[in-house]
């Protein structure tokens, strides 16, 4: 049955299914402007609630006074921590197993901490009554270096004073959270004091943030009457805030409807439950009427997940000829105020334990310290799975630190050290299983195609050229090789606040042969509404677009973990997959029925049921639909309905080859990328046009992290970059055309093969602009200096090697 | 609070009045009192374009202006620009060529575009990146943005030879 006569051809083209580059059918109301976004919704009476905010970022709170706020016309309640303590709300547990405030107790730990919440009539007066809320700080001395809050004497955390225990164990410190470790100690020490060569560098992978377009909000409705609560906001998770929400306000969960509507961006800002969602809620509540809190970008930029902040030392041991033979990593991780880290309940570090990379690399060990700083809550994963970019900025940097100890091109490095097809499934030695990976076709195609023997030489003539006093740019060559880890995960060992993360679909085909399908994941611009119908359109033979995709409203689709760490397409994915199968075969007893023939006599081709060896004989899924609603079929149910609750046996490993070239102005310091080449395996290709546009987009975002974005905070703990004048978003004039290509690694234990690639681009993508900065120094001496690297770095950089004398 | 003020503007062809505190943003105006909710707030500091309109046959961020200083003025924003039955070829081609994905930048990029095609009927690529320069967009990579544009162009370039 499977060749491709022109009927066959037709038949299937008409589904619009798997492989199949769709236009995307989101697309029609966001160019119109109708989308529906959280600060689009108006419900009848709404107030708006806004926050008085700490301008210190360690002091204790003495007194506030909310009288002058509460005498402006149009003010309706300000909310303290004493407000909501009766309530038990003035804190909340954290997804890290820690608790946060949700309104200042006494003390603030961070500058733009939550103080106090002001509900007014419109967003102005709520602003204004934000000036007259008197508060009265005493200010104590901060820490805003993790490595200083280690050895002082001064307590950020009062309220875990005497704790010697935490959510992960021992704690060292009053200023320490947790110490994770993976691994084999001993044994790593031992292969690094025996070892040929070591390499041995520090680096920090700078706090920054995600930054979406547009910024947290939430709109909270308690109708008292039916004593029902519905909530609207920016929820890329909408059913673990339903039973988060359920769990803090003691509304019982059939009693909370939460809805996430079209979410302008998330790349995992909006994974975290934050104080402005509580407010809004136990606003709702006191006045009997619907409040909206939405933040602006300076409050989103300085409260409301923060990512990264790593400091990395890593011991990477090799034979003198490149293998390598053992790798340490210790971690000092800065983790803000409160640890709010949203990673699965049993990773402090997520998946940081993905460290060792595409390498095969016989022994490791990883240490994470997690710290306590005056910095703002967060450590949520920006564009990546949990903590994956930190370990593949690290791996990355640490293979081109090893080349330059070992006087070694990078590329060939790599080649000597991947882990080869025939040893997948491949056990790491930090724990994971590998599913799938050709890695060295991958690196030789990226290398053939970008010419990297002729960049080589070229860079090489440059460096003659810049010598003999003819140019003033350098030439870098950026490499990358990365493995990701996504689709979290099986529920053996990945939870969210004891949730299991699995994901779900639930199908209903109509009695004219279009169909629905909720799931538990939700888009925020990967285009769900597209790509799971046609996941589903090569499943059950009926065409994409009749097809429709619902997502984000809890009271009609079926329970998920929601969508962070590129985890939809592994595991909504394969949800949306296995569902359809059971459809699938529910469909098949009704053809059977239908042609008079045995079950096992007919079979599936392309979007009917034929009777083997007489394919003139059929029933298409269209006529069967309608047969399942109108026949009365002894044995079959009514009906064609479906549902899939999928737990992934594994998690899934995309990776992918990158390689950058960089002109740098030694004399500005201003970086121009000429070339940038990427190549993904996300396993089996859903929608090219999408996979390239999530790419693009990727990479985007990894060039604004490597070459300027960052959270940075003064000496008092004062954020620097709280406005996007200071915080680096890259504009199309700043951004390269990128060149994409892929192979083809399908992942064995997938039900489509497909691995999910929303975060490859990102994480592969950091090092390799980072790289292409450091290469083009290497011949002067650089072993390596940290992101981000903006003008006035690389200028220094150059300067410090003596390139201006 | 101050003193509300009479605020009369013309939205996509249409006569609005209401009242409105003077320092109201221009941005809340259409967003809050007219119910226009196409342009969006990203940022308030003029930085991200998401709040973009035409003004008077200009592209202007509505978040840099007191709705006092719009007054009497003619605006354009997303919701005036094509219909669902007809779409700005702009629109198309932002669909075509996947120049969008949250849809959050959108309305202010093709209402910026609409008014770089006017400036410029026919630019190079570079021309379109500096044009748009005051549009963040951090889904896209700006990549298919840049071809939407430029398809536009030229298409819209052939219908009007066509026309000739
Ligand atoms: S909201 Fe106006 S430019 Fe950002
Ligand atoms: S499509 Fe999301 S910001 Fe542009």
């Amino acid at each position: 049955m499977n060749d491709m006569t022109p009927d066959r051809e037709e038949r299937s083209a008409n589904l619009k299914g798997l492989g199949c580059s769709r236009k995307r059918v989101e697309d029609a109301r966001f160019t119109q402007g109708k989308g529906n976004y959280v600060d689009d919704i108006k419900l009848p009476g709404m107030l708006h609630g806004d926050f008085v905010r700490s301008p210190y970022a360690h002091a204790r709170v003495v007194s506030i006074n909310k009288d002058a706020a509460l005498e402006l016309p149009g003010v309706v309640a300000v909310l303290t921590a004493e407000d909501l303590a009766p309530l038990n709300l003035h804190w909340m547990p954290t997804l890290a197993g820690d608790k946060q405030m949700v309104l200042a107790d006494g003390k603030v730990l961070f500058q733009g901490q939550e103080v106090a919440f002001v509900v007014a009539k419109d967003r102005y007066i709520a602003a204004d009554a934000v000036e007259l809320v008197e508060v009265e700080y005493e200010e104590l001395p901060v820490i805003v270096d993790p490595f200083e809050a280690l050895k002082t004497d001064v307590v950020l955390r009062e309220d875990l004073a005497g704790q010697t225990e935490g959510a992960h164990g021992p704690r060292k410190h009053h200023n320490h959270i947790f110490t994770w470790e993976q691994g084999d100690e001993a044994t790593t020490n031992q292969v690094l004091d025996d070892a040929e060569v070591v390499a041995e560098e520090t680096m920090y992978y700078h706090r920054t943030h995600p930054c979406p377009l547009e910024t947290c909000g939430s709109v909270a409705s308690m109708d008292k009457v039916n004593g029902k609560l519905t909530l609207y906001g920016t929820f890329q998770a909408p059913h673990v805030v339903r039973t988060v929400a359920s769990l803090l306000s003691g509304i019982e969960e059939h009693n909370i409807r939460v809805v996430s509507p079209d979410i302008g961006g998330g790349f995992g800002n909006k994974v975290g439950v934050y104080p402005g969602y509580v407010c809004s809620i136990v606003a709702s509540i006191v006045t009997g009427v619907p409040v909206k809190w939405v933040e602006d970008r300076m409050e989103n930029l300085m409260s409301t997940a923060f990512a990264r902040d790593y400091w990395m030392t890593g011991k990477i041991a090799a034979t003198k000829d490149g293998k390598i033979t053992g790798l340490h990593c210790h971690v000092t991780a800065d983790h803000g105020g409160f640890d709010a880290c949203a990673d699965p309940t049993k990773f402090p570090a997520g998946f940081m334990n993905i460290c060792t990379g595409s390498y095969d690399i016989p022994v490791a060990y990883l240490a994470v310290d997690g710290v306590y700083t005056n910095k703002a809550p967060g450590g949520v994963s920006y564009r990546c799975s949990f903590r994956v970019t930190e370990a593949v900025y690290f791996i990355e940097r640490m293979i081109e630190v090893l080349a330059i100890e070992l006087n070694m091109d990078a590329a060939e490095l790599r080649r000597i050290n991947f882990i080869k097809k025939d040893q997948f499934p491949y056990q790491s030695a930090l724990g994971w299983e590998y599913d799938s990976g050709d890695y060295h076709t991958a690196w030789e195609k990226a290398l053939k195609t970008v010419d990297y023997e002729g960049l080589r030489k070229e860079q090489a003539e440059r460096v003659e050229a810049f010598k003999r006093g003819e140019t003033r740019t350098l030439m870098g060559v950026g490499l990358s090789f990365f493995t990701e880890i996504v689709g979290a995960g099986p529920v053996k060992n990945c939870d969210i606040l004891g949730m299991g993360m699995f994901d779900s679909c639930e199908i209903r085909i109509h009695p004219t042969g279009s169909a629905i399908a909720r799931l538990g994941t939700i888009s925020q611009g990967q285009g769900h509404a597209t790509t799971f119908a046609q996941i589903l359109a090569s499943e059950i033979g009926l065409s994409a677009d009749s097809i429709t995709i619902e997502e984000g409203d809890t009271d009609t689709a079926p329970y998920g973990l929601g969508t962070y760490g590129s985890r939809s397409t592994p595991v909504a994915g394969a949800a949306t997959a296995m569902a359809g199968r059971k459809i699938r075969a529910k469909a098949q007893m009704i053809a059977a029925y239908l042609l008079e023939v045995h079950d096992d006599d007919v079979e599936w081709d392309i979007d009917r049921f034929v009777v083997k060896g007489a394919p003139e004989r059929f029933k298409t899924m269209k006529e069967i639909a309608y047969a399942a609603y109108n026949q009365a079929i002894p044995g079959v149910e009514p009906g064609l309905e479906a549902v899939s609750y999928y737990d992934p046996p594994n998690m899934t490993y995309p990776f992918g080859a990158y390689v950058c070239v960089m002109d740098i102005d030694v004399d500005t310091g201003v970086p121009e990328i000429r070339r940038f080449y990427a190549l993904d395996d996300c396993g089996t290709r859903i929608n090219p046009m999408i996979i390239e546009g999530q790419v693009h987009g990727g990479l985007t975002e990894a060039l604004a992290v490597a070459l300027g974005q960052e959270i940075a905070y003064d000496d008092l703990g004062n954020v620097k970059t709280g406005t996007l004048m200071d915080f680096f978003l890259p504009t199309a004039w700043e951004v390269p055309n990128y060149e994409t290509d892929h192979t083809v690694t399908p992942s064995p234990h997938h039900p489509i093969g497909a691995k999910g690639v929303g975060e490859s681009p990102h994480v592969g993508g950091v090092p390799c602009f980072s790289n292409a900065v450091q290469d083009a120094f290497r011949a002067f001496g650089l072993r390596h200096t940290n992101m981000p690297h903006d003008h006035w770095r690389i200028w220094q950089t150059a300067n410090r090697l003596g390139l201006h004398d | 609070m101050t003193q509300k003020m009479h605020i009369k503007l013309t939205v996509n062809g249409e006569d609005k009045e209401f009242l409105a505190e003077p320092r109201e943003l221009l941005i809340y105006a259409l967003r809050e009192n007219l119910n226009i909710t196409g342009p969006h707030v990203g940022c308030e500091t003029s930085h991200c374009g998401a709040c973009t309109v035409t003004l008077n046959g200009k592209s202007v961020k509505s978040c840099t202006m007191f709705v006092a200083q719009a007054n009497g003025a003619e605006i354009t924003t997303i919701e005036g620009i094509g219909s669902p039955d007809s779409l700005h070829v702009l629109q198309e081609a932002f669909k075509e060529h996947h120049g969008l994905q949250c849809g959050f930048c959108t309305p202010g990029m093709i209402t910026r575009a609409t008014k770089l095609l006017e400036e410029n009927p026919n630019p190079s690529e570079e021309e379109v990146r500096f044009g748009m320069a005051g549009n963040i967009c951090r889904c896209t990579g700006y990549q298919n943005i840049v071809k939407s544009i430029l398809a536009a162009a030229s298409e819209l370039n052939a219908s009007k030879e066509a026309a000739q």
